[in-house]
């Protein structure tokens, strides 16, 4: 049925049924992006070009989309995602020179992945724990009060 | 399919097991059919601090105890005490727990529950005159609140629907479609004086009465959970920890402008509000309170879930809007508003969660309970996200009309570590700083407008004598120029011009001219931007340099940042009447900029300092100076 070069068999599958789904929801094309994402990761060229021929929209609707929202990867991942926030609550209480640490540590800027595929470093929007600032957190796991000298620690847990 | 008789047998089990906790002092103690509550917070602040673990260990002491038929355990929403937690509170007598790390819930079951010893060294701190640890609704934090939109957070379920029946759930719904018309229920709610509890501050009501006379036989019901304001949580909490209510006032909402469907759209960031979101729609089309015949009282509701994806705009109604429909989040031109063309070209009433947090109240209790509170023109409550240098960091409630003061040395316990206040910042990215000397402001809509701040939707973020105000106003503007969805030219080159100049002042470079420059420019976009993103970007510059203008001077003029905080104009020194010579800071510098032997005073080289602040980190004295 689909003629797909970036995904397993059972995410081609999964994509599918979703997509069927959503042939009935009114405005369903950020739906359908954000499944995708969930199935493979990221928003590869073929997976949006699906999208907009199942929905018969042009091509770069879809990229338009996509690239508007912070959320939408067209590049996978680190396995670790290293989220550290810059929200105001954090930021007053020093989470530029934990990020800048980062950086120095990994050698890469915010929004880069490590050549290794090991981590990915990102400055995120207030997460809403300002009362643990300044907060970041690794893929899902929150480090709350971190200060630079945790960073080390933080890296070396993460040391598979 | 529940029938309303089956509802109110709901509520009348649940009110005996609710009775227990008597939070604000709400309940007569009554009977009780377990004899322990304990409540966890699991708000995505404590959730983090691992009070989900806490819950598992609690529920594992309690069985090994042989209690489970003598307590009952639950998870909550947000208690707002943020900074204290995990929070764990043990009724009937509120012990309020902070700090609970999950090797603790042993002691709490077998000390507190199994011998009634509190566990005096986990309680907070507080004490009433007879010296005895005060309960939760005692502490300073909490007395001088009041909870309406967070009434149930913290104190219920919410994942159980019968527990917010319990608390009146779904009975504003039941009261409006049995006794009220249409235009009664928009009538109560504009007498009430309830405005937008998103930032704009326009008349909610009036809102309402527009959607319900546009003319059409689709309509919809929106609420913005897009909540993007940093150090704003007051909308996530609610959320978390009562999402009923949200519902329940889009039912009412539905009914009373003539809409069957309601979206709520809300930031993909708030994974745990999603989840409860989701659990409780689903509950609520269990019971038959969602669905084809809402609670057998003959009109059709339903609400679906639509999740962002990390866009700021999408915040502004119509970028919501535009999002709502799986498009990229731009605003679009007013007129025409949404209420006339909104959701797929529908009449849409868009409100935001606070807003929807007081609706069942008002119609519960009337117009003239919910304007008896507040200030003139701005009636009600406001919850506010305390953060930043403030030792009480969380959420709380409290009357329009309260002073800062009271928010910040009482409720907020004032700034740590004996430093000063300096200024607070509130509206987020679009709001301003109120300095030190308009402490004693009443915080209403209008007051805020009127020193150059906004009410935005409620953040609160306190700066001491160390923050930079030019850093801060940078700060904001790199937000909105960041978050600038593009499509309109004041905004996306205007703002990115400001910054450039903010950025100038904060390494020294700038000219007095640029300043004039700077507050022309400001005035530039926010006349002419299209929408609230662009039109209020440059007020943090603004209240800024209205406030702290001597701070612009002293980068400008004498390279100087008073705060020591733009590095570009900070230089390091040790002082020598302080110095040791210890040499840690030397040995821990990462440029070899200082210098120094043994027990001497050392030396710092301003030529190779990179200003990293590893040595002030490291001085045991406190003798490095910036």
């Amino acid at each position: 049925m689909s003629k797909n070069v970036v995904g397993t068999p059972e995410q081609d599958q999964a994509f599918d049924a979703v997509l069927r789904e959503l042939e009935t929801v009114p405005g369903p094309l950020m739906k359908a992006l954000q499944k995708a994402q969930e199935i493979y990761g990221y928003l590869p060229i073929e997976v949006q070009t699906r999208i907009a021929d199942k929905f018969d929209v042009p091509l770069e609707e879809i990229y338009g989309i996509a690239t508007f929202y912070s959320q939408f990867n067209l590049n996978p991942k680190g396995k670790y995602t290293i989220g550290i926030c810059l929200g105001t609550a954090c930021y007053v209480k020093g989470s530029g020179d934990v990020l800048n640490k980062f950086q120095e540590k990994l050698g890469i800027e915010p929004g880069q992945t490590t050549p290794d595929r090991k981590f990915t470093l990102d400055a995120t929007r207030c997460i809403g724990c300002c009362g643990l600032a300044p907060v970041l957190t690794v893929n899902e796991e929150v480090y709350g009060k971190v200060t630079v000298d945790d960073v080390d620690k933080i890296l070396a847990k993460y040391n598979d | 399919m529940k029938t309303l008789q089956e509802l109110q047998q709901i509520r009348d089990r649940m009110k005996g097991c609710l009775c227990n906790r008597a939070m604000a002092g709400e309940f007569e103690p009554a009977d009780a059919t377990v004899k322990y509550h304990i409540l966890v917070c699991g708000g995505t602040g404590c959730t983090s601090g691992n009070s989900k673990t806490i819950t598992e260990e609690l529920k594992a002491a309690i069985d090994a105890n042989g209690l489970t038929s003598d307590v009952k355990l639950i998870m909550t929403g947000c208690f707002g005490l943020c900074a204290k937690g995990p929070i764990v509170v043990v009724y009937p007598d509120g012990s309020f727990y902070q700090h609970v790390k999950p090797e603790d819930a042993r002691e709490i079951v077998e000390e507190h529950i199994k011998n009634g010893r509190p566990v005096e060294r986990l309680l907070h701190s507080e004490k009433d005159a007879d010296g005895a640890h005060k309960a939760i609704n005692e502490t300073s934090f909490y007395k001088s609140q009041r909870r309406v939109v967070l009434r149930n957070c913290g104190l219920i379920d919410p994942e159980n629907i019968d527990e917010y029946l319990a608390r009146d759930g779904y009975k504003a719904y039941e009261k409006a479609l049995t006794s009220m018309t249409q235009l009664e229920v928009i009538d109560e709610i504009k007498k009430s004086g309830l405005r937008g509890r998103g930032g704009g501050g326009f008349p909610t009501g009036t809102k309402w009465e527009f959607a319900h006379n546009s003319v059409s036989d689709v309509k919809y019901v929106v609420c913005n959970a897009d909540e993007g304001d940093p150090g704003a949580f007051m909308d996530r909490s609610v959320l978390e920890g009562d999402p009923h209510t949200v519902i329940e006032a889009m039912m009412i909402a539905g009914y009373a402008i003539g809409a069957e469907k309601g979206y709520i759209y809300v930031r993909a960031e708030y994974p745990i509000a999603v989840h409860r979101l989701e659990v409780a729609i689903g509950q609520a089309r269990a019971y038959g309170i969602l669905g084809d015949n809402a609670m057998g009282l003959g009109k059709k509701f339903d609400i679906e879930l639509r999740l962002g994806a990390g866009a700021f705009v999408c915040g502004e109604e119509t970028a919501l809007l535009q999002s709502t429909e799986g498009k990229r989040g731009e605003p679009r031109q007013r007129p025409p508003f949404p209420a006339v063309k909104g959701l797929f070209g529908q009449p849409t009433l868009i409100n935001n969660v606070e807003t929807y947090g007081n609706i069942t109240q008002i119609i519960l209790n009337g117009a003239d309970w919910f304007a008896s509170m507040g200030t003139e023109k701005s009636k009600g409550t406001k919850v506010f996200a305390l953060g930043g240098k403030i030792i009480n960091t969380g959420l709380v409630e409290i009357p329009m009309g309260t002073t800062l003061r009271t928010i910040i040395e009482e409720i907020g316990g004032g700034v740590p570590g004996g430093k000063k206040f300096k200024a607070a910042q509130t509206g987020g990215p679009s709001g301003g700083c109120i300095p030190a000397s308009l402490i004693d402001t009443k915080i209403d809509y209008d007051n805020l407008i009127a020193i150059g701040s906004m009410m935005g939707s409620g953040g609160l973020i306190v700066m001491d004598e160390d923050n930079c105000m030019v850093d801060i106003a940078k700060f904001f503007l790199e937000f909105t120029v960041d978050e600038s969805c593009g499509k309109c030219t004041p905004c996306r080159i205007g703002n990115k011009r400001l910054y450039e100049m903010l950025d100038k002042v904060t390494k020294g470079t700038a000219t007095m001219e640029d300043l004039d420059k700077m507050e022309e420019l400001c005035y530039y976009i926010k006349e002419n931007s299209l929408c609230g993103l662009g039109q209020t970007a440059p007020n943090p510059v603004l209240s800024t340099l209205r406030y702290f203008r001597e701070e612009y001077i002293a980068h400008v003029r004498d390279k100087k940042c008073p705060a020591g905080v733009c590095k570009a104009l900070v230089s390091y020194k040790i002082n020598a009447d302080k110095c040791v010579g210890c040499t840690l800071c030397k040995r821990n510098c990462p440029v070899n900029a200082i210098s120094g032997e043994l027990k001497q005073t050392h030396v710092i080289d301003p030529q190779k300092c990179i200003k990293c602040g590893a040595c002030i980190a490291r001085c045991p004295k406190g003798a490095i100076e910036k």
